[in-house]
């Protein structure tokens, strides 16, 4: 079990229109090295080892592989990837790599000190 | 943390855009909004009926709206490639 310690840090300039907080960055930065299956609105799934991500939470997976290559034979000669963050539907991830209540706690209290 | 496109710059890159399409070309630049350049790029079309089809497009500039994936292609793995065998559906378009 992973001892997440999820720092809320505020962006203070322009911000391209996102969220001013980080927690799902931070959440991203704590699974760097694990492998997950991510999910994009063209209903591409590729399974890749999460390298990088950033504050737009674009994705960076190495030795990809897409979960059904016989349909999407497009990527067969690529390793790795960088994946925009604006066309991520899904990021699949085992649940053992999560706290699922400390996500939560978190999200919540995110969520209530955006409404002030 | 950064996830820079700084280690794909001048390696040959497949671009999967947003209208569903595969751009394969040198990556000689980008920023922060994901714009591109691409340089000796071409359009890989695919089709469930023909093989792969190349159609050459040369030096171009991709806005970084329309970016989904940004592949670094293996040069052995793609030479090894039988392109003209290949039969695949198109990739869909982002629906957002």
């Amino acid at each position: 079990m992973l001892d997440l310690q999820l720092q809320i840090t505020y962006l203070n300039d322009y911000t391209f229109g996102f969220i001013k907080t980080l927690l799902f960055y931070s959440f991203f930065k704590s699974l760097v090295g694990k492998d997950v299956v991510v999910e994009l609105k063209n209903d591409l799934s590729i399974c890749g080892t999460l390298h990088s991500v950033d504050q737009y939470l674009n994705i960076k997976l190495t030795d990809i592989s897409v979960t059904d290559p016989e349909k999407y034979p497009h990527m067969l000669s690529v390793k790795n990837c960088f994946i925009r963050g604006s066309v991520v539907r899904y990021v699949q991830l085992p649940a053992d790599e999560v706290d699922t209540q400390l996500l939560q706690d978190a999200a919540r209290k995110e969520a209530l000190q955006q409404k002030q | 943390m950064s996830t820079a496109l700084e280690s794909y710059i001048n390696r040959t890159v497949a671009v999967v855009t947003s209208d569903g399409r595969m751009i394969v070309g040198t990556l000689k630049g980008f920023d922060q909004t994901i714009n591109l350049i691409l340089d000796e790029s071409h359009e890989r079309v695919f089709s469930s009926s023909q093989g792969v089809e190349q159609v050459v497009l040369g030096l171009y500039i991709v806005r970084g709206d329309n970016v989904a994936v940004i592949g670094e292609i293996d040069e052995d793995t793609d030479s090894s490639l039988d392109l003209g065998n290949i039969r695949a559906e198109p990739l869909n378009s982002i629906v957002h």
